[in-house]
């Protein structure tokens, strides 16, 4: 179908195919499932395990002689990383990312809904 | 004697200029020349402190500071234990500034590369945001991460909680932050304060400078949307929380005065930049500030 995509979205699709399998899979087995939407060869699926195991997303132990990758952490685990360094709620104040509000306390909460009413009454 | 003395006399100033920096609501009316005013102190007591120490160190041979520290690697013999002590000392003080500086970009590039790995795992493209990274997850969340190649992410909950309007007040204010390199200019406050960690002026100064930042890139949305529907956009966002902050991390807040999101909303709905006279009289106090103590540094004694 699309033979040609970067790496970045091979990485993706990989990553997908291994969150919905329990016990992870060898690399024939993803190109098996892969087969249907495209047309892969042998050593492209092991460059992509293997460079997502390098990135740490992936960890591999030996299976007859293959590698069977399993994923480090679930996917839902990823998007809460993302979003607890999103509110700033790392307790660390560094400034690897740019937020557009931070989040309040109770009270505040309280004052800010009434001024958005103010406002949008306006 | 009397190069030190200033140095001394301009970091002593710096400090106390910062001091009153973070008391000043004015600098809201300019943010942008505000951050340059700030910049300024920040480069002008790091300078000036070092300067005092290596400056009173090597005050015996009479030569200027920068020639001053050569000679003392040349001739040690010819300065007292207290002197040696003052240079290795201002030594020490450059080594740790720019030491810690180097550390904290280095923990922000690698905490950058693994955000931007993750998200290349996990978040996902929308035709309704184009451009924007979206990740599917309840709570309300915007921000960029920064970088040569910077990216806006929102959230799933950010895209239910704003329409569209608001929406693109946020993503114009986001990409503000990527194109004027703000996580640069927060660099070295953050990395000052992990040298100091207990300094309530640098905190102070941390709280002012972020403020600062957040206004220039209201500034810049506004010049793109209308100022109303960033506001709405804020007060809605920030008041959807979606969990209480821990505890003292944000300091006291709760007052109209001072709560930031309440004090943006202000200007945005009634702004009241200051004239241009007044913003070039504050660059122009802004370079000599930070001049002042290189100069000091090449005077003889």
């Amino acid at each position: 179908m699309c033979p040609v995509k970067g790496l970045g979205e091979l990485e993706r699709t990989v990553m997908e195919v291994l969150w919905h399998r329990e016990h992870g899979a060898t690399a024939r087995e993803v190109g098996r499932v892969l087969a249907d939407e495209r047309d892969l060869a042998h050593t492209t699926v092991m460059t992509v395990l293997d460079r997502l195991a390098k990135k740490g997303f992936l960890v591999r132990e030996r299976e007859g002689r293959a590698w069977r990758y399993r994923p480090i952490a679930t996917k839902e685990a990823y998007v809460a990383e993302l979003m607890l360094g999103a509110l700033s709620m790392t307790g660390d104040r560094d400034a690897a990312l740019a937020h557009f509000a931070r989040s309040v306390s109770d009270d505040e909460v309280e004052l800010l809904r009434r001024v958005l009413d103010e406002v949008e009454g306006t | 004697m009397t190069g030190t003395a200033l140095l001394a006399l301009t970091a002593a100033g710096s400090a106390l200029g910062a001091h009153l920096l973070t008391r000043a609501r004015w600098t809201w009316r300019t943010p942008r020349t505000s951050i340059a005013l700030w910049q300024a102190l920040g480069l002008a007591w790091g300078l000036a402190s070092i300067g005092t120490l290596l400056g009173f160190g090597v005050a015996p041979y009479g030569e200027g500071i920068l020639l001053g520290v050569v000679r003392s690697f040349e001739y040690p013999r010819l300065l007292s234990s207290i002197h040696l002590a003052a240079v290795a000392a201002g030594l020490l003080l450059a080594l740790l500034l720019v030491g810690v500086l180097l550390i904290a970009i280095a923990g922000v590039f690698r905490a950058r590369r693994r955000h931007r790995a993750l998200l290349a795992l996990v978040a996902h493209g929308d035709p309704e945001v184009p451009g924007t990274l979206v990740l599917d997850h309840p709570a309300a969340a915007a921000y960029c991460v920064p970088g040569v190649r910077s990216k806006v992410v929102v959230s799933a909950g950010t895209l239910e909680l704003l329409g569209p309007y608001e929406l693109a007040a946020v993503l114009a204010h986001e990409r503000a932050h990527a194109r004027e390199r703000h996580d640069l200019v927060l660099l070295p406050f953050t990395s000052l304060r992990r040298i100091f960690p207990q300094s309530s002026i640098l905190a102070r100064t941390l709280d002012a400078v972020e403020l600062l930042i957040e206004m220039a890139a209201d500034d810049r949305a506004r010049r793109h949307r209308p100022a109303k529907e960033l506001a709405t956009a804020l007060l809605r966002f920030a008041s959807a929380g979606p969990a209480p902050t821990p505890a003292g991390t944000l300091g006291v807040i709760g007052s109209d005065e001072t709560n930031p999101i309440l004090v943006r909303v202000r200007r945005l709905l009634a702004p009241a930049p200051l004239p241009r006279p007044v913003r070039g009289a504050m660059l122009v106090s802004a370079t000599v500030v930070a001049a002042l103590p290189l100069i000091l540094y090449a005077v003889p004694a």
